[in-house]
């Protein structure tokens, strides 16, 4: 009773955390309710027994993809008025993804119907005594190399594509080099003179 | 139930509890505690100024970067973590397979580097 | 009726009665925090620190926190009201949860989930959005700059406190917090192989949770030469309180968190007769408190970081040498085939 308790409220949550994410006028608490659908979804995880995954949902879609967003939203001086003014431009393609996404839940929700073998394989339950994060350790470094190399090299041209196109040299700055700094010594630098009275140096 | 949500249930009724306190505290100190608010102590906090600009302008862009290299790099921990604990189950080829992929994170790493995305000036 | 009382109700009281059980010592060692640091740094500095209100000033967290209380809440004008309010509940909440999957003792522990680590790392990238929406909501410029670096701070020193925790997990084989205390015991208590290729981890692990916290030298977001007190400096009353409570009871798990990875939890250091007599939780509150010693002493001691030095430290030094840590003790363990079967 309370597992169906704690899903509707998380499914709950989720859905109107979801439409308050488009629907509300200031972008900052868009992000925050992002935040409470994220977080929603990692409980729904959890009740799914994917608890390796609703913990990596909050550690990198929370905890770093969302602080990203939350930069962007909080700093960027963004006119929502004229914002406002290009819906209706951006109207079909939006309907378009839209509709693309339906048809594929539509498909997804048609797969119990059409293959009931597929969703059960979905389904199955963990075997006993093992985590979902030894499952996992056991097959993605091994049985599935290729894509987890392939992962790798996503993020390598994520990190340079981020570099390339952020990334400005400041001139005119003066920085700290601490070779430098420790190569100094008392001897090069100060010169100890005697001073006469009344006559200066 | 079955016992995994049994062991998550506590942190479901723990959150609750926590957020009663922060709510309860708040809201107490506020019905308690006399409000006189005015014009003077509502303003933002400048050293006695007014306000010169609002204060949610513009920054550097360096904030970004630090945020988008955190996300790449926080992804590698957390392809990291099933590995750490697995690494007797995967073999010369699992441990491999994940020095190649750090090999070519650090690539990445070395390229920011030499490229000064690391400065702070 | 009978079978629902025992069935739903009862077990949850009892759920409810430990909660209690963990929020109560937690508070009341905040509040006593407090008042240990004022004490410390007084000492440190020859001077006496709190010692007017009770005997030795015991009762000064007690007046503090109910002179907070009776405090007016000022909300700027030109604040966001509901993220304003929300921001220092945040920090308070993410604080208590957190306590949730410690283990105290052999088996004392609220929820005892298989991912006990990666659910306080979770946690602890959480940390940045108390402060990030303090610093928006409150429409000032000090608490903007002061949330904005904090933020890149957290986030910098959380990287190399991931990869500090992997090699930790290589060692232990599970994310289960029991198991990683567990996992340290050796034949000779807690000096065992396990804390010999772990120290400078737990060194740099230390570190990070001191900039993770925002605690000196890494002080920055609050720096109140500069920034007057950063992202909190629109705050007063019951709201500034939960931000101060939050933020101590973080130092508490923080260190609650090194001593689980790396001083052995509440085992004992030698396991014989006159250390193995005394209960696990003591052991456990008495290595936090060693923690905490610390992370007041270095307060007292160092000077503020530069932003760029900070920076430059958490990118240039604990990245590289984390992730050199990792490649290392992985192949030190695959080599020798000491990696824990599972």
């Amino acid at each position: 009773m309370i597992q169906a308790l704690a899903f509707y409220m998380f499914a709950f949550m989720t859905i109107a955390s979801a439409i308050l994410v488009i629907s509300s006028r200031n972008p900052v608490h868009s992000v925050l309710f992002l935040i409470l659908a994220f977080f929603n979804a990692a409980g729904l995880f959890v009740l799914l027994g994917a608890e390796f995954l609703a913990m990596i949902l909050v550690v990198v879609y929370v905890g770093a993809v969302a602080v990203l967003f939350m930069f962007v939203v909080m700093m960027l001086d963004i006119n929502f008025v004229e914002m406002r003014q290009g819906f209706l431009q951006y109207l079909p393609i939006g309907g378009l993804v839209g509709l693309i996404l339906a048809s594929e839940l539509l498909t997804l929700a048609g797969s119990w119907i059409i293959s009931p073998d597929a969703s059960r394989v979905g389904a199955a339950p963990i075997p006993d005594g093992v985590t979902n994060t030894h499952a996992l350790g056991q097959v993605l470094y091994t049985d599935y190399l290729y894509l987890f190399e392939a992962a790798g090299m996503i993020l390598l041209v994520a990190m340079i594509g981020a570099i390339v196109l952020t990334h400005r040299r400041r001139t005119g700055v003066r920085k700290q080099v601490i070779a430098d700094q420790l190569a100094r010594h008392p001897a090069d630098t100060i010169e100890l003179r005697k001073v006469d009275s009344g006559r200066g140096i | 139930m079955d016992d995994l949500l049994l062991d998550y249930l506590p942190i479901l009724i723990f959150l609750g509890i926590a957020i009663a306190i922060a709510a309860i505290a708040v809201v107490g100190s506020m019905i308690v505690a006399r409000q006189h608010p005015d014009g003077e102590k509502m303003s933002a906090y400048e050293c006695g100024f007014d306000a010169f600009v609002d204060a949610r302008n513009k920054f550097d862009v360096r904030f970004y970067l630090v945020a988008i290299l955190f996300i790449i790099f926080d992804l590698e921990v957390a392809f990291l973590f099933p590995w750490a604990i697995s690494l007797s189950n995967v073999g010369m080829l699992g441990f491999w397979s994940m020095m190649v992929f750090l090999g070519i994170l650090t690539i990445g790493f070395v390229y920011e580097w030499r490229k000064g995305a690391l400065e702070w000036e | 009726m009978v079978d629902f009382w025992f069935n739903y109700i009862w077990p949850v009281a009892w759920i409810v009665i430990k909660i209690v059980a963990i929020v109560i010592p937690v508070m009341l060692s905040v509040a006593y925090l407090t008042l240990a640091e004022r004490k410390i740094i007084g000492g440190m500095q020859l001077r006496k620190g709190p010692n007017i209100v009770g005997p030795f000033g015991l009762l000064q967290p007690i007046a503090d926190g109910l002179k907070l209380f009776l405090k007016e809440t000022i909300i700027p004008s030109g604040a966001s009201r509901g993220v304003f309010i929300l921001a220092p509940c945040v920090t308070f909440v993410l604080a208590l949860v957190a306590w949730s999957v410690i283990p105290f003792g052999d088996g004392m522990v609220l929820a005892d989930i298989n991912v006990g680590i990666l659910f306080l790392f979770a946690i602890s990238s959480l940390g940045v959005y108390g402060i990030l929406m303090a610093g928006w909501a409150s429409n000032s410029m000090y608490a903007f700059l002061g949330a904005l670096r904090s933020a890149a701070q957290m986030v910098s020193y959380e990287l190399a406190m991931g990869f500090i925790i992997i090699t930790v997990l290589m060692c232990v084989g599970s994310l289960n917090l029991t198991d990683i205390v567990m996992a340290q015991k050796g034949e000779y208590g807690m000096l065992n192989w396990f804390g010999v290729l772990m120290f400078p981890m737990a060194v740099i692990f230390f570190i990070s949770t001191l900039a993770e916290t925002n605690r000196h030298p890494f002080d920055m977001p609050e720096a109140e030469a500069e920034l007057v007190a950063g992202y909190n400096v629109e705050y007063s009353a019951m709201a500034f309180a939960l931000f101060f409570l939050g933020e101590y009871a973080n130092m508490i798990l923080m260190s609650g968190m090194t001593s689980v990875l790396f001083l052995g939890g509440w085992l004992p250091p030698v396991d014989i007769a006159p250390f193995n007599m005394i209960p696990g939780p003591i052991w456990f509150a008495a290595k936090i408190a060693f923690c905490l010693f610390i992370f007041i002493w270095v307060r007292a001691t160092f000077p503020r970081y530069r932003y760029d030095q900070l920076m430059r430290l958490g990118w240039k030094v604990f990245l590289p040498l984390s992730l050199a840590a990792v490649v290392i003790v992985a192949s030190v363990l695959v080599a020798f085939d000491l990696a824990p079967q599972v």
